[in-house]
C-alpha cells in the first residue's frame, strides 16, 4: 500500500495500542463502606458475648447523585449507614454513587448480584426498567426501587411522602409572608414534585386562602447556578417565602442574600442560611431501610408497594426557626400528631384545581392512587404545567 | 415597573460572568489566539475559588485564585499552541474536556460546603465584581483603541509576520495576551462559584464558556459590544424565569432554550455578512504561526 | 536555544511512535497525580482491562458502548479531516433518537422486520436534518458551525424535555417524562438470545468499513482530504467548498442519528431525557486518539469502551471516582496534540552568536 496509507494506517494503530496500555487509575480513600473482593473477614471487635461471624446479608445501594449532595443521595446514605448500625456486624452494605439512570444502570445492578448483594436498593425512579429486567433473570435475588410503580414476585417498591413536609411547610410559609406570594423551585416536572408545591401551597393557603404560589423550573434535580437565577426571578416577581424541590441549598442561600425566606429540602439546611431558614422538610430513610433489611434477614420478604411518612417516622419538618410565631410552631405539633394517628388528612376536599374545577369534594379524601398520578395545580399556583394542560 | 428594573439587576448579575469572559476571550483573539477551552477554563477557576473561599473564608482571595488557577492553564494552553504550533482548535477542545474532568475530580468532597453570602463587599445589592467589569469593559477598549500596547497587540493579531519584521516578540505577546486572558476568564469562573451561586456542583459553569466564545463573535471583538452582548444574554435568561413564573403560555421547555436559541439567531446576524466579519475579525486568528520560515 | 523548525515531510517512524508517547505523559502524570492518593494499581489496570473483555457478557456490554462511539467518531473524523469542527454529534444522536422514537410508536405486535429499517433509517434522517441547520447557517451565513451546533445540542435537550412531558408522555406511566416501554417487535434485534449486543454491532463495522473505503479509495475522499488540508489549492484545483462542508456535516448528522435510534430503540426501549449519555461529546476524543481514521477509530471506539465499563467497575468495587476518566481523556489528548507536533516539525538546537539571529 502507498506509504500515505501505510503510515496513516500504523498511526492509527498504535494510537490504538496506546490506550490500550494506559493504566488510569487509583483509588480515593473513602471513608464510607465499599465492597472488597473477598467477603469480610470476621468482626475485629471483641464484643462481649457475640461470636464473630461474617455477615450474613450483602446489601448494595445504586445512587443517582454523589453522597455529598447534601440532599436526596445524602439522606439515603446517611440512613443506610444507621441501618447497617442497628444490625451489628450482620449485614454488610455498599454503595455505588453517580450511576445515570436508563441503559448503564442496568450493567451496574447486574454487577451488585455478581459481586453477592442479596437485597439491591435502586433509589431513583429511571432505575425502574434496569431493576424489573435484573429481576426478572435473578430471582433469588430481593430488589427494592424507590419512587418506583412497578413491581415484580422479588421486586418491591417504596417512597416517602414527600408531600406531608411539603404540606408542613407551607404552613409556616403561610404564616411568615408578608407579600402572600410564595415562590417554588421545581426540579423535574413529575408527579412528585406537582404533588409537593400543591401541598406546599394548600398547607399555605390554610393559613390565608389568599395566598398565591409562584412555580419556576429547572429541569434538574441538581444545578444551583439555575437554581439561584431562578430564584432571584421569583423574588423579583415578589415572592417572599421560597421553597425548592431541588437537592441544592442554592434556593435558600439566594433568599439569604435577599434578606427573605426560605426552607431546608431533604436535608437540615440551617448553616447555608441562618437567616432566612425557617425550617427543613426532611426524608428519613432509617426506618424503612431498617425494616426491609430486617425482611430479608428473617426471610420475611415479600413484595408489596410501602408509602411512608410522618406517622412511620420517615418525614419530618425539623429545625423550625424561632422567628416562626409560637403559635404556628404549636400548630405544627399538632398536625403532625394528626397525621400520626390518622385524624389529618391533608388532601381532603374540598380542593379545586387551577382552572376551578372541583378535583375532591368536600370531605372526600383522595386515594393514594390519584395522588402517585398527580398533573394539576391546585387553585392559587400560578403558572403553566411543562408541556400541560 | 418595579419588577422590570429588578430584572434588569438580575439581567445585570447573570450577564457579568459571560462579560469577563468574553472580555478575556478577546484580548486571546485580538492576539490571533482562539481558545475553545473557555469552558475548562471556567470550570477550573470555578472549583480553584471554592475551595479557596473555603479555606480561607475570603472571597476576594477565591476570586484571585480562580484567576491565577485559570491563567496557569491557559499559560500551558499558550505554549502548546505558540511554541508547537499544536492545533488551536484542537487543544481548545481538549482543555474544555479535560478541565471538565479536572474540576470534577477535585471538587469531590466539596458539594457539602458553603461559604457565607451575608453582605459580600455588595453596593448597592450588586457585587464589587458587577461594576469592575463595567470599567474593564472601558480599560479595555481604551487599551486596544488609544494606546500604544494595544496597537501592538492588534498588529500581531492581524499580521504577525509583519509584527514581527518590526521587531516585535511576537510569541511573547501571543502568550502574555493568552495568561491575561485566560486569567479574566477564571476570574468569569470563580464569579459563579464564589459570589452567584456559593456551592460547588460538577459542570456547574453549564456553557457559560461557549456562550462567551460566542460573544466575542457578535462584538466583533469590541469590548463595549461584549458588555451589550453580555447583558442581553443575561437578559433573555432572567426574562425566560420570569415568564415561566408569570404563567405565559408557552412551553417551558421552549423558554428554556431561548437563549440558546438567541445566541445562534446573534450569530446568524452578526456573521451574515463576511466583509463586516472579515473587516473586524484578527485575520491571523486561529492560524499557526512560524517565526523564522 | 531550542527552536522547531517545521518538517519538509511528517516523519514517519514518529507519527507512529508519537501515541505511544503520549501515553507515555498521560501514565507518568497520572501516576502522579495518584501517587498523592496512594492506591493499589494492579487492581485498578484488572478493573480496566480484564474485566470488561472476560465473558461473553461483558463482551456484549462493551459492544453496547463501542457502537455509538465507533459510528459517531466515524462521522467526526471526516469532518475534522475537513476542518469542519461538528461539536454537536449529541443533538444530532438525540434528534435521531426522537426520529426513531416517532417510528417506535407506529408499531403494531404484527410489525416486520421492516419497521426496524424504518426506524434505523429515520434516526439517520433526524440527526441529518439537525446537523444541516448547522450546515445551512454555515454556509448561508457564515455563522460558526462549533457554536451553532452546540447551540443546538442544548435545544435539542429541550426538544426531547418537551416530547416526553407532553405528546408522547406515557398515559400509562403514573404522569412521569417517558413513552411507553416500546413493543418488541420494534425493538432492536440481538445478535444472540440472552445477549444485550445486537445488530448496531455489525452496522457499525461496516459504517467504518465504508468509511475506508470513502476516505482511502475514493476521488470524493481525497477530495474532502485536500480540501480540509489546503483550502486554496482545493479552491484552485476546483473543489467544491460547499460539498466539503455539506457533506461531512451531513454524513456525521446521519451516523450520530443512528446510533440514537440504536440507543433508544435498543437497550432503552424508551425515550426518557436519560437516553442521551455523551457520547457525541466523549466521540471527540475517540476520533482524535484514532487519528480520524477509520481503521484507528475502531480500535479507538474499543478502547474507550473498555476505559468507560472499566471505570464504572472501579467505581463500583474499588472507590474510584468517576471524574477519573475525564481527567485521563483529557490528559492523553493534550498528550498526542503535544506528541504530534513532532510528527510536523522538529527541534533544532541552535546556539545563537553574533550574526546568527536574523529570520530568513
Amino acid at each position: 500500500m502507498s506509504r500515505f496509507l501505510l503510515r496513516n494506517t500504523l498511526s492509527a494503530l498504535s494510537g490504538a495500542l496506546a490506550l490500550l496500555a494506559l493504566p488510569a487509575c487509583s483509588k480515593k480513600p473513602t471513608a464510607d463502606a465499599t465492597p472488597s473482593a473477598t467477603p469480610p473477614a470476621p468482626s475485629a471487635e471483641v464484643k462481649a458475648a457475640e461470636p464473630a461471624e461474617p455477615a450474613s446479608l450483602k446489601v448494595a445501594f445504586a445512587y443517582v447523585g454523589p453522597v455529598g449532595d447534601a440532599g436526596w443521595t445524602f439522606a439515603h446514605n446517611k440512613a443506610r449507614k444507621e441501618a447497617e448500625a442497628a444490625f451489628n456486624g450482620k449485614v454488610k452494605t455498599s454503595f455505588v454513587e453517580n450511576v445515570p439512570e436508563a441503559a448503564d444502570a442496568e450493567r451496574v445492578i447486574r454487577d451488585m448480584v455478581e459481586q453477592g448483594n442479596t437485597l439491591i436498593f435502586g433509589t431513583t425512579f429511571g432505575y425502574m426498567e434496569p431493576m424489573l429486567k435484573v429481576a426478572g433473570d435473578n430471582p433469588k435475588v430481593h430488589f427494592e426501587h424507590a419512587t418506583g410503580y412497578k413491581t415484580a414476585a422479588n421486586l418491591r417498591t417504596y417512597d416517602s411522602r414527600t408531600y406531608e413536609g411539603a404540606y408542613l411547610a407551607g404552613v409556616v410559609a403561610g404564616s411568615m409572608t408578608k407579600s402572600k406570594t410564595l415562590g417554588v423551585v421545581g426540579s423535574i416536572p413529575i408527579p412528585e414534585v406537582i404533588r409537593n408545591i400543591d401541598s406546599f401551597t394548600l398547607g399555605a393557603q390554610s393559613m390565608n386562602p389568599d395566598i398565591k404560589t409562584k412555580v419556576v423550573w429547572v429541569g434538574k434535580w441538581f444545578d444551583p447556578p439555575k437554581e439561584t437565577e431562578a430564584a432571584q426571578a421569583l423574588l423579583d416577581q415578589g415572592a417572599d417565602v421560597l421553597m425548592q424541590n431541588t437537592d441544592s441549598s442554592a434556593v435558600l442561600q439566594a433568599a439569604e442574600k435577599a434578606g427573605k425566606f426560605a426552607f431546608g429540602w431533604d436535608s437540615d439546611m440551617t448553616k447555608f442560611g441562618p437567616h432566612a431558614h425557617l425550617a427543613s422538610a426532611v426524608i428519613n430513610w432509617t426506618p424503612y431501610y431498617t425494616k426491609a433489611i430486617k425482611d430479608a434477614l428473617e426471610g420475611s420478604w415479600s413484595t408489596s408497594q410501602t408509602w411512608w411518612g410522618v406517622k412511620d417516622g420517615a418525614i419530618d419538618l425539623v429545625a423550625i426557626s424561632d422567628k416562626v410565631p409560637e403559635a404556628t410552631k404549636a400548630k405544627i405539633a399538632e398536625l403532625k400528631n394528626g397525621l400520626k394517628d390518622g385524624s389529618f388528612t391533608i388532601w381532603k376536599g374540598p380542593i379545586k384545581d387551577q382552572s376551578g374545577k372541583e378535583v375532591l369534594k368536600a370531605d372526600q379524601k383522595a386515594e393514594d392512587k390519584m395522588l402517585l398520578g398527580i398533573n394539576f395545580y391546585v387553585k392559587g399556583v400560578e403558572g403553566k404545567l411543562p408541556s400541560g394542560k | 415597573m418595579n419588577e422590570l428594573i429588578l430584572l434588569l439587576g438580575s439581567s445585570i448579575d447573570s450577564g457579568t460572568p459571560l462579560l469577563l469572559a468574553a472580555l478575556g476571550l478577546i484580548i486571546n483573539e485580538r492576539s490571533g489566539v482562539i481558545n475553545l477551552g473557555a469552558e475548562g477554563l471556567m470550570l477550573i477557576a470555578a472549583i480553584a475559588g471554592f475551595a479557596t473561599a473555603v479555606a480561607t473564608k475570603n472571597d476576594l482571595m477565591a476570586l484571585l485564585a480562580g484567576a491565577a488557577a485559570a491563567a496557569l492553564f491557559a499559560a500551558l494552553f499558550g505554549l502548546l499552541v505558540i511554541w508547537l504550533n499544536a492545533n488551536q482548535y484542537a487543544t481548545g477542545l481538549a482543555l474544555s474536556l479535560f478541565g471538565s474532568g479536572f474540576s470534577a475530580f477535585v471538587g469531590i468532597g466539596y458539594t457539602q460546603e458553603s461559604v457565607a453570602v451575608a453582605a459580600r463587599h455588595s453596593v448597592l445589592s450588586h457585587h464589587f465584581l458587577v461594576y469592575l467589569a463595567v470599567l474593564l469593559t472601558m480599560a479595555l477598549s481604551w487599551f486596544l483603541f488609544r494606546s500604544k500596547a494595544g496597537l501592538v497587540l492588534r498588529a500581531v493579531g492581524e499580521s504577525p509576520e509583519s509584527a514581527q519584521a518590526l521587531g516585535y516578540r511576537v510569541r511573547l505577546i501571543r502568550l502574555a495576551a493568552v495568561v491575561c486572558g485566560g486569567a479574566l476568564v477564571g476570574l468569569a469562573g470563580a464569579f459563579v462559584s464564589v459570589v452567584s451561586t456559593p456551592l460547588w456542583v460538577e459542570g456547574m459553569i453549564a456553557g457559560k464558556g461557549w456562550i462567551a466564545l460566542a460573544l466575542t463573535t457578535f462584538a466583533t471583538w469590541r469590548p463595549g459590544r461584549a458588555l451589550l452582548g453580555a447583558y442581553l444574554f443575561g437578559g433573555v435568561t432572567m426574562l425566560q424565569l420570569h415568564l415561566q413564573g408569570r404563567g405565559v403560555n408557552l412551553p417551558v421547555e421552549l423558554l428554556t432554550a431561548l437563549p440558546y436559541l438567541a445566541t445562534i439567531l446573534v450569530l446568524v446576524l452578526i456573521s451574515r455578512n463576511p466583509r463586516w466579519i472579515a473587516a473586524n475579525m484578527p485575520t491571523s486568528l486561529g492560524k499557526p504561526f512560524y517565526p523564522g520560515a | 536555544m531550542i527552536k522547531l523548525e517545521p518538517r519538509t515531510e511528517p516523519s514517519a517512524w514518529l507519527s507512529v511512535a508519537s501515541p505511544l508517547f503520549a501515553l507515555a505523559v498521560t501514565v507518568a502524570l497520572g501516576m502522579s497525580l495518584f501517587v498523592l492518593l496512594g492506591k493499589d494499581a494492579l487492581s485498578c489496570l484488572q478493573m480496566f482491562f480484564v474485566e470488561p473483555l472476560k465473558n461473553g457478557r461483558a463482551l456484549a456490554e462493551l459492544s453496547l458502548k463501542a457502537t455509538p462511539l465507533l459510528m459517531i467518531g466515524l462521522g467526526l473524523s471526516l469532518c475534522f479531516r475537513s476542518n469542519v469542527w461538528n461539536i454537536g454529534a449529541e443533538g444530532q444522536f438525540i434528534l435521531g433518537s426522537i426520529f426513531a422514537t416517532w417510528v417506535a410508536l407506529r408499531a403494531t405486535p404484527e410489525s416486520g422486520p421492516s419497521l426496524i429499517v424504518a426506524l434505523l433509517l429515520a434516526g439517520a434522517l433526524g440527526g441529518a436534518l439537525w446537523a444541516s441547520i448547522t450546515a445551512a447557517l454555515r454556509d448561508r451565513f457564515n455563522a460558526s458551525e462549533i457554536l451553532v451546533s452546540l447551540m443546538l445540542v442544548y435545544v435539542a435537550e429541550q426538544l426531547l424535555a418537551y416530547l416526553v412531558n407532553g405528546p408522547w408522555k406515557d398515559p400509562d406511566g403514573y404522569n412521569f417524562p417517558q413513552t411507553i416501554t416500546f413493543l418488541s417487535s420494534a425493538r432492536i434485534p440481538h445478535l444472540v438470545e440472552g445477549s444485550r449486543a445486537n445488530i448496531g454491532l455489525p452496522l457499525a463495522l461496516l459504517s467504518a468499513v465504508t468509511c475506508w473505503l470513502f476516505m482511502h479509495k475514493s476521488y470524493a475522499g481525497y477530495r474532502l482530504d485536500v480540501a480540509g488540508q489546503a483550502p486554496l489549492a482545493a479552491r484552485y484545483a476546483g473543489f467544491s467548498a460547499r460539498k466539503a462542508l455539506w457533506l461531512p456535516i451531513l454524513v456525521s448528522g446521519a451516523l450520530a442519528g443512528l446510533a440514537g435510534a440504536l440507543e433508544v430503540a435498543g437497550p432503552d426501549g424508551q425515550l426518557t431525557t436519560h437516553v442521551p449519555l455523551g457520547y457525541g461529546f466523549a466521540a471527540i476524543i475517540v476520533a482524535f486518539v484514532g487519528r480520524l481514521d477509520p481503521v484507528g477509530v475502531t480500535l479507538s471506539s474499543v478502547l474507550m469502551s473498555m476505559f468507560f465499563i472499566g471505570g464504572e467497575l472501579a467505581q463500583t468495587r474499588l472507590g474510584l471516582p468517576k471524574s477519573i476518566t475525564g481527567i485521563f481523556q483529557g490528559l492523553l489528548l493534550f498528550s498526542l496534540l503535544t506528541c504530534d507536533t513532532l510528527v510536523k516539525s522538529r527541534l533544532r538546537f541552535t546556539f545563537s552568536g553574533p550574526g546568527k539571529a536574523v529570520a530568513k
